[in-house]
C-alpha cells in the first residue's frame, strides 16, 4: 500500500518537474537555440513546441524499450540515430497535415534534433526507466518546453507589434530573460512562505 | 533507485567482444530504418498533394482559370535550358489544344541572391502575367518586386517581343524601353533580363514544350 503511493507520487514528480522545478527552457536553459529562433509568434511557438513533444515522448518510449538491447558502448550513437528517425518523422507528419504551417517553421523542424533536452531525457532518463515513467518524463520536459516556447511567442508578438526589437533575437533573450526572473521570484516567494 | 536500475537498468556489457556492439548499432539502424520508412509511406501521399495544391496556387497567380480547361499543375515538363538545370514547364489547354505555358525563369543577377519568377506565356508569345515565386531582395527595396508591395510586377502583363522590340527589352537607363523600380535598378534589371530570356525561350521551343509527354512526380497517377 505505502509502496504503491510512493510510486505513483514518484511518477506524479517525474511528470511535474520537467514543467516547472526543472523545465528544460527556464530552469536547465537547454535548448535555448530553437527557443529563441522560433518564438517570433505564438502560433510559432506552439506549432514547434508540440513537434518537440512529440519528438522527446516517442524517444523516450522507444528508448526506453529497447534499452537492455542497446549495448552501453553504443548507446550515444544509437540515441542519435533514434533521435534522428523521429524528427525526420514528425517533419514530414507536419508536412502531410500542417502544410501551411510548415511554410513557416518548416526550416526549423530539422534543428529539434539538435535540441539537447532530448537527448539529455534519454540518455540521463529513458534508457535506465521502465516505459511508463519515461513517458511521463518525455510529457513533463516535452510539455514543459511547449509552455516556455509558447508563452515566449505570445509575449514577443504582443510586445513585437509595437517595438520591433522583441521580434529580433535579441527581443527574444529579453523575453527569456523576463521569464527567468519571473520564475525565480516565485522560488524565492515559496521558499520564504 | 539503483535496485530498480539493476533489476530493469542496463545490463554491464562493457567485457562483450567488440562486434556485438557493432551489431546493436546495425540493429538499431535498421529499426530506425524503419520508423522513417513508415513515416515516409504514410505521409508521401498527402505530401504530393499539398505540394500540387501550392503549385496550383502559385500558378493561377498568372494564369486565368477561364483560359484553360486542363490540370497544369499535374501537366508539367522538365526542360534543361543551357547552362544550368532543369527547369519547370507547366502547359495549359483547352479542348485539348495548348493556349499557354508557365515557365520558370532564375535572374541569377539579383541584388542578393537568385530571384525565381514564373512567366506566363500564351502561345502567341504574349505575357499573361509575371510573378517573383521566390528572392532575397532588400526589403524596402527590392521588394517591390512583389506585388503586395507595388504594381511594377504588373507592367509586364499584355507585352511581347514585339512590345516593345526585342532589342528594346531593357531598362530605360540602358537604352531601353521598360520603366526601373526606382532607387532599384540592380533588382529590376535582373527581373526584366530573365522575363525576356524566358520569353524568348518559349518562342524557340514552344512546340517541342506542348508536345512532350507530361513528366514529374505531380503528374503520376496515383498508386
Ligand atoms: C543596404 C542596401 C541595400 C540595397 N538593396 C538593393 C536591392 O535590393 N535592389 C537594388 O536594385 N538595389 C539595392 N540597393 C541599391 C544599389 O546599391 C544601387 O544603388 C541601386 O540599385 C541603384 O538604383 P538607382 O539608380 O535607381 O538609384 C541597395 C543599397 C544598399 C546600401
Amino acid at each position: 500500500m505505502t509502496a504503491q503511493t510512493s510510486t505513483s507520487r514518484n511518477y506524479r514528480e517525474t511528470f511535474s518537474s520537467g514543467i516547472w522545478s526543472r523545465n528544460p527552457g527556464i530552469a536547465q536553459l537547454l535548448g535555448l537555440c530553437p527557443l529563441l529562433a522560433v518564438s517570433r509568434t505564438l502560433l510559432t511557438g506552439l506549432a514547434l513546441g508540440i513537434a518537440t513533444l512529440l519528438v522527446i515522448c516517442a524517444t523516450n518510449v522507444l528508448v526506453s524499450a529497447t534499452r537492455r538491447w542497446i549495448d552501453p558502448r553504443v548507446r550515444l550513437p544509437a540515441l542519435v540515430l533514434i533521435i534522428a528517425a523521429f524528427v525526420t518523422s514528425v517533419d514530414l507528419l507536419f508536412k502531410a497535415w500542417w502544410f501551411e504551417l510548415y511554410g513557416e517553421i518548416g526550416l526549423f523542424i530539422p534543428l529539434i534534433v539538435t535540441n539537447c533536452v532530448i537527448l539529455s531525457r534519454a540518455e540521463a532518463f529513458a534508457s535506465r526507466n521502465p516505459l511508463l515513467p519515461a513517458l511521463l518524463d518525455g510529457l513533463g520536459h516535452g510539455i514543459g518546453f511547449l509552455l516556455v516556447l509558447t508563452v515566449l511567442g505570445a509575449v514577443r508578438e504582443l510586445v513585437g507589434n509595437g517595438l520591433l526589437i522583441a521580434s529580433l533575437p535579441p527581443g527574444g533573450f529579453f523575453a527569456l530573460a523576463g521569464l527567468i526572473a519571473l520564475r525565480n521570484f516565485c522560488l524565492t516567494r515559496e521558499a520564504a512562505a | 533507485m539503483s535496485e530498480q536500475e539493476k533489476e530493469l537498468g542496463m545490463p554491464a556489457r562493457a567485457g562483450r567482444p567488440a562486434w556485438q556492439a557493432v551489431l546493436s548499432l546495425a540493429a538499431f539502424a535498421a529499426l530506425v530504418g524503419l520508423v522513417v520508412g513508415v513515416a515516409w509511406d504514410a505521409t508521401r501521399e498527402r505530401i504530393a498533394d499539398n505540394e500540387a495544391r501550392r503549385v496550383l496556387a502559385e500558378l493561377s497567380a498568372v494564369l486565368p482559370p477561364a483560359l484553360y480547361d486542363n490540370e497544369p499543375h499535374r501537366d508539367m515538363i522538365l526542360v534543361s535550358w543551357p547552362g544550368d538545370e532543369q527547369r519547370q514547364v507547366w502547359r495549359a489547354r483547352r479542348d485539348g489544344r495548348p493556349v499557354a505555358a508557365v515557365l520558370t525563369s532564375l535572374a541569377p543577377d539579383g541584388y542578393s541572391g537568385q530571384i525565381r519568377l514564373l512567366v506566363a506565356v500564351t502561345t502567341d508569345g504574349t505575357i499573361l502575367g509575371v510573378r517573383v515565386a521566390t528572392h532575397s531582395e532588400t526589403p524596402g527595396i527590392g521588394d517591390a518586386i512583389e506585388p503586395r508591395k507595388s504594381p511594377w510586377i504588373g507592367n509586364f502583363a499584355g507585352r511581347s517581343l514585339t512590345d516593345p522590340p526585342e532589342a528594346r527589352w531593357r531598362l530605360r537607363k540602358d537604352g531601353g524601353d521598360l520603366d526601373a523600380i526606382s532607387g532599384a535598378t540592380i533588382t529590376s534589371r535582373a527581373v526584366v533580363a530573365a522575363t525576356r530570356r524566358a520569353v524568348q525561350y518559349f518562342r524557340q521551343h514552344r512546340d517541342e514544350i506542348f508536345a512532350a509527354p507530361a513528366s514529374g512526380a505531380a503528374n503520376k497517377p496515383r498508386d
